[in-house]
């Protein structure tokens, strides 16, 4: 398993240059492939690009799209800011609790789901509103939550 | 050159160079702009805000430290603006910080505090942001305390941009920013090197160096023990600062009747060790030469590093591992003297060593942690107990209640305590490689080296990376194998420009015979356990004192040091022999990479 990373963090720096650069779509492409950047990559990628594992943490720490711990294989993330607050997104947060048994900051046992606030979507108008992964869900009610999380379960 | 601009400092007018920060020509004309994320050896970070000044037609404060100046600017340094925009800033800083001054070792010596002082920031205006803690105890030398930290950067711009280790990052962002390890790892598990520049950096006390003083007072109080004591070279140019007096002022005499008073019961000095270290290390050299160019031995390498600085020999094995057998198996001064200490210094005053505590002043950190690696216990006893550095022994003497100003020089005692002039250089950048010249170059000619009054200049000074050359010419009989080699020498200090060093000589593009590398800028005089602050002229000052420290000594080049002469004819034999390969060598070990 741990030479398969190496392996294939290796063909991303070749595919992207071994210079400080590249990091940032090195650590994306490693996120798309394994969810969340484990210690032994973000080592790898350190050593590939000859920085040090702290900056390598750094960069990664610095952003919400990239995460360092465990993470589910599908990431919910859930509007917090004022209008999706305004428009009751704690029954969203409920509706979602209640269905796959996870907390804001939990992942389920299964690996499957995160569960995640975020601050804003840009969706005011169509709050309240989630991400999955890449995809944006708006103007939430408990119930098209659940339509909408069944699907996933299925993936 | 610069085109020079004119500006206007509170009505002052000035002329600076273009280019020049407000702060920077604030200062030519001695007007004072607080900083706390600013330092002179490093780049601008900008990030703190404290240093903001008003300037004409600008609506916004502007920071200081990162605002050039521009023609006809109109700059303005004390107005009700700044200075309740500074109160605000300070004020929201304390909201974070423990303030806890009493029990901080950095107090008195902290940015921060002086500022709070300065601003009489006595209100609690905002709410208290304070989070719990737990400070960071796993390193031997360093402790890091986040709740201390203002999240200026210093310490992270300081790994990365002196030292080339980057061991510290700033972690996660906005109000979860921080400043940590890999993963936030213990210091203990991670590439530090135990320098502990960025002590001397920190504005605050979130950084300090971990604390030995209630050990040694202990062994000191116990009347079982016979605690020996030994002085780094550099201590001696530094320790004064503390007690107010100017940089580079010497206190050799008096920091030698301090240690006695506080009782000590034997003061002996690092500088002889040093002077054995050049003994075992020349000779490792020449052997070394020999294996190399006589011999034709694939197994020995070129150039041989010195391995003084435990700050350097642990980035080595970080960082560089496939060098470490061009490291020169030599102990360091402080280990050497401590494996002597609890032998040859137990037997000759007839002391059980398990009964001797020996204590180093140094100024530096990571001596901290080389005490503790397990290699370091070929007496049978780990070699060395404590290591405090120039500011812990500060405050020891505060402590004790002497007045060190007031008491008349004295000298180190005998048996480990005589030096030379070479030994005392090991203190600033190049000494080590010119103690080992003086001694090496007369070894193989029979001749002083070829410089007037034996002063190597070369390789003296602050620049990264200086190389020197030497003609070895009319060898003695012993060293013909070196008639006519030009011996090519190279000296690093700050880690950052040895690994620029190092990368060169992996790459071809340099070759040296001898290199010699200080982890901290300036050598040990910049070390990471000397008196805070630290800037450029400082280190200058220090090392002045320390060539003419020098130049004061009876002997100046390390063989002709009697105390040394008699080791080898008492107990050692020769240099690199048996005893000395039991006691005085060591080996080192691969470290991870993160």
């Amino acid at each position: 398993m741990i030479s398969n990373n190496e392996e294939f963090i290796s063909q991303l720096a070749d595919k992207y240059g071994r210079n400080r650069e590249s990091l940032l779509p090195m650590l994306q492409e490693v996120m798309d492939q394994f969810y969340y950047l484990n210690e032994d990559c973000m080592i790898t990628i350190a050593k590939e690009l000859d920085i040090s594992t702290a900056d390598v943490y750094g960069t990664a720490s610095f952003y919400s799209f990239l995460d360092t711990n465990e993470q589910g294989k599908h990431v919910i993330r859930v509007c917090q800011t004022i209008i999706c607050d305004m428009k009751r997104k704690e029954d969203i947060i409920d509706a979602i609790t209640e269905l796959i048994g996870i907390k804001p900051g939990e992942t389920t046992h299964d690996g499957k789901f995160s569960l995640h606030y975020t601050n804003c979507l840009g969706a005011c108008h169509k709050g309240p509103a989630m991400l999955i992964n890449d995809e944006p869900y708006t103007e939430l009610t408990p119930e098209k939550v659940k339509d909408i999380l069944v699907s996933y379960m299925k993936k | 050159m610069n085109n020079i601009v004119n500006i206007v400092i509170n009505d002052t007018p000035l002329q600076v160079a273009e280019g020049t920060s407000i702060l920077h020509a604030a200062k030519m004309m001695n007007v004072h702009i607080p900083t706390l994320c600013h330092h002179e050896d490093l780049c601008v970070a900008g990030n703190c805000r404290i240093c903001v000044v008003e300037v004409e037609n600008d609506p916004n404060l502007v920071a200081a430290c990162a605002t050039p100046v521009r023609e006809n600017m109109h700059i303005l340094t004390n107005t009700s603006k700044i200075r309740t925009a500074r109160k605000h800033i300070l004020e929201l800083l304390l909201t974070e910080h423990n303030i806890n001054c009493i029990k901080c070792s950095h107090s008195n010596s902290c940015e921060l505090q002086h500022l709070a002082l300065e601003y009489r920031s006595d209100e609690e205006i905002f709410i208290d942001l304070r989070k719990p803690s737990r400070t960071d105890v796993s390193s031997y030398a360093i402790q890091k305390d986040d709740s201390k930290c203002i999240r200026c950067t210093r310490c992270v711009r300081t790994c990365a941009q002196l030292q080339g280790v980057n061991a510290l990052t700033m972690a996660n962002k906005g109000n979860l920013a921080k400043m940590s390890t890999f993963k936030e790892k213990p210091m203990a598990e991670v590439v530090c090197t135990n320098c502990g520049q960025c002590i001397n950096r920190c504005p605050t006390g979130a950084l300090t160096e971990r604390t030995y003083i209630e050990d040694v007072w202990n062994a000191i109080y116990n009347p079982k023990k016979h605690v020996i004591v030994q002085t780094a070279p550099a201590v001696r140019v530094a320790l004064g600062e503390r007690f107010g007096l100017k940089s580079g002022h010497r206190v050799t005499g008096k920091m030698v009747a301090a240690l006695r008073a506080m009782g000590f019961d034997s003061v002996l000095d690092t500088d002889w060790s040093a002077d054995l270290t050049i003994m075992e290390e020349g000779t490792e050299l020449l052997s070394r030469l020999k294996k190399v160019l006589v011999d034709g031995n694939t197994s020995t390498v070129l150039p041989m590093f010195t391995s003084c600085s435990p700050g350097w020999i642990k980035f080595v094995e970080h960082i560089f591992p496939e060098m470490i057998p061009n490291l020169s198996t030599c102990k360091s001064p402080q280990q050497m003297f401590g494996v002597l200490a609890k032998t040859y210094y137990a037997k000759k005053k007839e002391i059980d060593p398990a009964n001797i505590v020996s204590v180093s002043i140094m100024p530096c950190t990571a001596k901290k942690y080389e005490a503790n690696r397990s290699e370091m216990r070929d007496s049978g006893f780990q070699d060395v107990d404590y290591v405090l550095t120039t500011r812990e022994l500060a405050s020891m003497i505060q402590q004790s209640g002497i007045n060190v100003l007031t008491l008349k020089n004295e000298t180190y005692d005998s048996v480990m305590g005589e030096s030379s002039g070479a030994g005392v250089i090991f203190g600033a950048t190049g000494g080590v490689m010119e103690a080992a010249i003086r001694t090496a170059y007369e070894l193989v000619t029979g001749r002083e080296v070829p410089f007037d009054e034996l002063r190597i200049t070369p390789v003296r000074g602050f620049d990264g990376i200086k190389e020197a050359s030497l003609l070895l010419e009319n060898t003695t009989e012993e060293y013909r194998f070196l008639e006519g080699v030009e011996l090519k020498v190279a000296v690093a200090h700050g880690l950052a420009n040895a690994r620029n060093l190092v990368q060169a000589i992996k790459d071809g593009l340099v070759s040296y015979h001898f290199v010699e590398v200080m982890a901290c800028p300036g050598g040990c005089l910049g070390g990471g356990g000397q008196p805070i602050p630290t800037n450029i002229d400082i280190r200058a000052k220090r090392m002045d004192a320390i060539y003419k420290e020098d130049e004061k000594m009876s002997y100046r080049k390390s063989h002709e040091n009697q105390e040394v002469l008699t080791l080898y004819e008492e107990f050692l034999g020769k240099p690199n022999g048996e005893l000395s390969h039991k006691l005085l060598h060591t080996y080192y070990t691969e470290r991870n990479r993160y």
